[in-house]
């Protein structure tokens, strides 16, 4: 039955497929696709003085990865990039399971009023939260300091946004502060899709809450889980902005945080004066480019296809 | 089939607002073809320039409208190249000296200027900056200058019988008494925007020790590298501030350090003259200016007196008439007068003679008289390469106040990149 | 019935610490915009009381920017995006997942693509493009992109929940000889609302929040969002606390009372629509 509707939408191509494909292909190749390709022919070039550009090769690309000075930045992003996507899939998605997973528990009093609380950050923009971790974190303000006071701990405040070991993880931790909420509404989400029939199943088998989860609903959000994964791995390969509002376009101290959105921003745009490198950030964004795609493929063809297979 | 219905109704209706919101949308605003737009970083600036300045001109000029359309002065660069790659940048451009104004220029970003009325009032030192290097095209009009120096807390420094300190052996022995006697932070200064480290830090009280012009164009020409004992000392004068920087000064900000002072709970702040407009707002003790100290037994003095901002021409403005209008009019001693009294910290760099009513802008140019001005040494021609001069005394002025980075290290690594791309020091 | 009590009131305290943690940073912003300068400084954690009361912030805000005005361009943006994205991405992804034509595949993947790229990197360009439409400080030049930008990720998310829709109640209706169209519009589409409430707030949170295309494509008074409005304010007037933590407070609660009103939605949306 289905095979023969399938079979019969090959043969011509139906209208209806192109009404359905044709706005959003539009605006998003007009709007996304064209800039993009635009940008990488762009990596392709170099600028003189004048701002005249000429085809140069691999040139750039040649530069970033033989240039000491260039390499050096480069893989310095790279790694704190890498930093920074490690303590997200370390700390923000299980921090993100354990509360969807306690959201979702049955008969669950005031589970609304949580979620909405717990919502809250993710919905703030980056500038904001930027700001309020500042003011929190501020040895001028002392809030931090007053608030370990309250537990004993005060001896230990440090000015952590400020010290070359401890800002990368300090901004990573803010990150995670503020994006909980999405692995948290992607998987709880998911585990109101598991059907009732299955946990009433375990629950008449006497299974508690613990062994139900790990055996009966978490493998059915496997899926799930792989896509926050990616998620999170694209949306911090992307990241930008907190480091930008927290440490500036310098991504200080000592470059200590700055990742590949800061690198790509610094050599595109310039930077007090230093002066930016159009064609040179274009090549720096089609390597991000190129480590997100990998990241997929690996995602994708390593960990989706053993997901499908269980 | 009633709950798909209504479902679909309720959608389409949202769609179809949606859709009617784009098509209203359209309809972009008209943009008047007398219209002058100034780009500039000084987004602190926005009042004086709505309320005082533009009304000024619009008395002489009613038929040019004027807006001010500041950037934050961190986005001022990304923001205006983009913009002028676009074509959407204003007609009127904020320089910032020398190289990064030279590029706009190079690239056809900024007009020619010459034989532009009113740029006869400013000399060649204070057109310098703006000017191609052989000096025989200025693209754009220098409006003023900044000074570095130190304020302090009048108030505190009474408290503790301290009187200003005139040698680095006094201003040390100054901050050791204001540690040990009270509970005030001796220096208001933090690393975390490194551009204070730099800039407050290392080029303020920097030329006393490579005695100001003359250690900046041997640097230009190669004589002296940043490896010379004038900078390492620098470098390690400003390492021995660290211990009397406020708590957690790794962490502290551009403004924290203004709220440190302001609240009164700092004596010293390392500034730039451009600090006092905000000082005078939210200080509510009196507060006064003294230069860099010099070296111990050294009796010539030198201050760092900054040929800070200019404002050029768009060559893609429509109305490049009215901008050149503009452009005279600010080259007008009364231009002069009210911008330096409005934004008192900004000193006019035209000729005309202008008359300061603010006591501590009085104080900061007074010392033009007794010390001989320079401009911070890496701006001219040294930030052209990369890796980046100015970039790099940042990051290792701001490690040398953390402690991460040696005197000796920073000057080195300062070094190193000079000789990657400039031939002088290759 | 003992140990069900206990965890019980494990489970809350949890739930409740993870809750305070979220709203405390959001709460003290909100206190400290009603004091004054010193108290701010003296004692942060305090409630403003009777002595340390202050309007100064918020007067100052409300004089020197229109906030209104950001708001509703905020707004405007915010509600078309989105509209307009779920529309034609739930189409969009229902032609990828339903149909399966030549080069099928390959549609996906070009798609996919734009979940990938940092759209910065195209900046120049679509400045360029923007200008030749002639839609410089325009909402529509917000919107378009925007629109653009949250396409992949929603046709993404939505194609994988259409494929989990049982084949038969679609099936079924090819066999009353439903068209095309209404089946997508009157049953699939109200069967995929718990992924449209997600996808919603996935597109609505970075489309509001953006600094990067206001400030390139938008940056003139009459177009400006809260976000541009609210940063600029801060470089303004960065040392003036009282004024900052009162901008930051205009634009804190408005989104807080969208966000409760919207949540209500979403989570009836989530618990009575999922797919069974």
């Amino acid at each position: 039955m289905i095979m023969t509707v399938s079979r019969k939408t090959l043969k011509s191509f139906p209208t209806h497929i192109v009404v359905f494909l044709a706005p959003a292909v539009l605006i998003y190749s007009v709007f996304m696709i064209y800039p993009l390709l635009d940008s990488i022919r762009l990596s392709f070039y170099t600028a003189d003085q004048a701002g005249v550009t000429t085809f140069s090769g691999f040139a750039n690309y040649v530069t970033i990865f033989t240039d000491e000075a260039w390499s050096n930045s480069f893989w310095n992003a790279f790694k704190n990039n890498m930093v920074l996507f490690a303590i997200h899939m370390a700390v923000q998605n299980p921090i993100g399971l354990m509360l969807a997973a306690i959201l979702s528990l049955p008969r669950l009093t005031g589970r609304h009023t949580y979620r909405t609380a717990m919502f809250m950050p993710t919905m703030m923009s980056v500038v904001i939260i930027g700001f309020v971790w500042q003011l929190i974190l501020n040895p001028l303000w002392g809030v931090a300091e007053s608030v370990m006071d309250l537990v004993g701990l005060a001896d230990y405040f440090e000015p952590w946004l400020g010290q070359e070991g401890t800002a990368l993880v300090t901004i990573s931790l803010i990150s995670v502060w503020q994006f909980v909420g999405i692995p948290l509404m992607l998987l709880y989400a998911a585990l109101l899709n598991i059907p009732e029939d299955l946990v009433d199943a375990g629950q008449i088998d006497g299974a508690n809450h613990w062994r139900i989860f790990w055996y009966i609903k978490f493998p059915m959000i496997l899926p799930a889980m792989g896509v926050v994964s990616i998620l999170t791995f694209v949306g911090n390969f992307n990241a930008f902005d907190l480091i930008y509002a927290l440490k500036g376009g310098l991504a200080g101290p000592n470059f200590s945080t700055d990742i590949m959105g800061s690198f790509f921003y610094r050599v595109f745009f310039g930077f007090q004066l230093q002066l930016g490198n159009p064609t040179m950030g274009a090549a720096v964004a089609t390597l991000m480019f190129l480590i997100i795609l990998v990241g997929i493929m690996i995602y994708l063809f390593g960990v989706q296809r053993r997901l499908n297979r269980i | 089939m009633t709950h798909w219905t209504q479902n679909l109704a309720k959608r389409s209706g949202v769609a179809l607002a949606g859709l009617m919101a784009v098509a209203a949308l359209g309809i972009a605003p008209a943009v008047n073809a007398a219209n002058l737009t100034i780009e500039s970083w000084r987004n602190d600036d926005l009042e004086i320039w709505m309320d005082k300045l533009i009304p000024a001109f619009n008395k002489k000029h009613p038929d040019i409208k004027v807006v001010f359309a500041p950037l934050p002065p961190a986005d001022y660069n990304s923001g205006l190249n983009t913009k002028l790659a676009g074509k959407t940048a204003g007609d009127l451009i904020t320089c910032r000296p020398f190289d990064a104004s030279l590029q706009l220029y190079q690239k056809g970003n900024l007009l020619s200027l010459n034989g532009l009325s009113g740029l006869e009032n400013f000399s060649n030192v204070a057109k310098s900056a703006w000017q191609t290097d052989d000096g025989k095209t200025t693209f754009c009009l220098p409006m003023a200058s900044v000074i570095h120096g130190f304020m302090y807390n009048k108030e505190i420094f009474d408290e503790l019988g301290l009187s200003i300190p005139k040698t680095i052996p006094e201003f040390m022995a100054a901050l050791e008494t204001i540690k040990s006697k009270s509970k005030y932070t001796p220096l208001a200064m933090g690393s975390a925007d490194q551009w204070e480290a730099a800039t407050m830090g290392f080029q303020n009280v920097g030329p006393n020790f490579w005695k100001g012009e003359a250690g900046r164009k041997a640097l230009i020409d190669g004589s002296q590298k940043y490896t010379d004992a004038a900078y390492v000392n620098t470098f390690k004068h400003l390492a021995a501030w660290a211990p009397y920087l406020g708590k957690g000064f790794k962490a502290q900000k551009y403004p924290d350090s203004q709220n440190l002072f302001t609240l009164g709970r700092a004596a010293i702040y390392p500034a730039g003259s451009w600090d006092i407009t905000t000082f005078n707002t939210q200080a509510d003790f009196e507060f006064g200016a003294f230069p860099p100290p010099v070296p111990a037994g050294q009796s010539e003095c030198y201050i760092s007196d900054h040929t800070d901002i200019a404002l050029g021409i768009n060559p893609a403005s429509e109305n490049i008439d009215a901008a050149k209008t503009f452009l005279t009019w600010m080259g007008t001693a009364a231009f002069a007068e009210m911008y330096a009294n409005s934004l008192p910290g900004f000193f006019s760099l035209s000729n005309h003679k202008v008359t300061l009513s603010d006591p501590v802008a009085q104080e900061f140019v007074s010392w033009r008289a007794k010390c001989q001005s320079t401009i911070r040494n890496s701006y001219q021609i040294l930030s052209r390469g990369e890796p980046n001069l100015e970039t790099g005394l940042w990051n290792v002025s701001a490690q040398v106040l953390n402690g991460t980075m040696t005197p000796e290290e920073a000057a080195k690594t300062s070094e190193d990149g000079l000789a990657k791309w400039y031939k002088p020091h290759m | 019935m003992n140990k069900k009590h206990l965890s019980a009131g494990m489970v809350h305290t949890l739930l409740l610490s993870y809750t305070l943690l979220a709203l405390w940073p959001i709460f003290l912003v909100l206190i400290n915009s009603f004091k004054t300068r010193k108290a701010i400084f003296k004692d942060p954690m305090a409630i403003p009381t009777v002595e340390t009361f202050s309007l100064v912030g918020f007067d100052k805000v409300l004089a020197r920017s229109s906030f209104d005005i950001y708001f509703s361009n905020s707004i405007i943006i915010t509600v078309v995006t989105l509209t307009l994205t779920l529309l034609i991405g739930a189409m969009a992804a229902w032609a990828l997942s339903e149909y399966k034509f030549r080069g099928n595949l390959l549609m996906g993947l070009y798609l996919a693509i734009g979940i990938m790229v940092p759209i910065r990197l195209g900046s120049v360009s679509i400045l360029n493009l923007i200008v030749e439409l002639n839609l410089t400080n325009t909402l529509t030049a917000l919107i378009l992109v925007y629109t653009a930008q949250s396409l992949p990720l929603t046709i993404f998310i939505l194609s994988e929940f259409i494929g989990q829709i049982p084949k038969d109640l679609k099936e079924a209706a090819r066999c009353d000889g439903v068209s095309e169209y209404k089946i997508f519009f009157e049953i699939i589409l109200p069967l995929i609302r718990p992924a449209i409430a997600t996808v919603g707030i996935f597109t609505m949170v970075p489309v509001w929040n953006d600094l990067w295309f206001p400030l390139i494509l938008a940056p003139g008074e009459e177009a400006r969002t809260v976000t541009l409005g609210v940063q600029q304010f801060i470089g303004q007037y960065v040392t003036d606390w009282n004024a900052v933590l009162a901008s930051l407070t205009l634009a804190i609660i408005p989104v807080m009372i969208l966000y409760i009103f919207f949540s209500r939605q979403l989570i009836r949306g989530i618990t009575s629509g999922a797919v069974k």
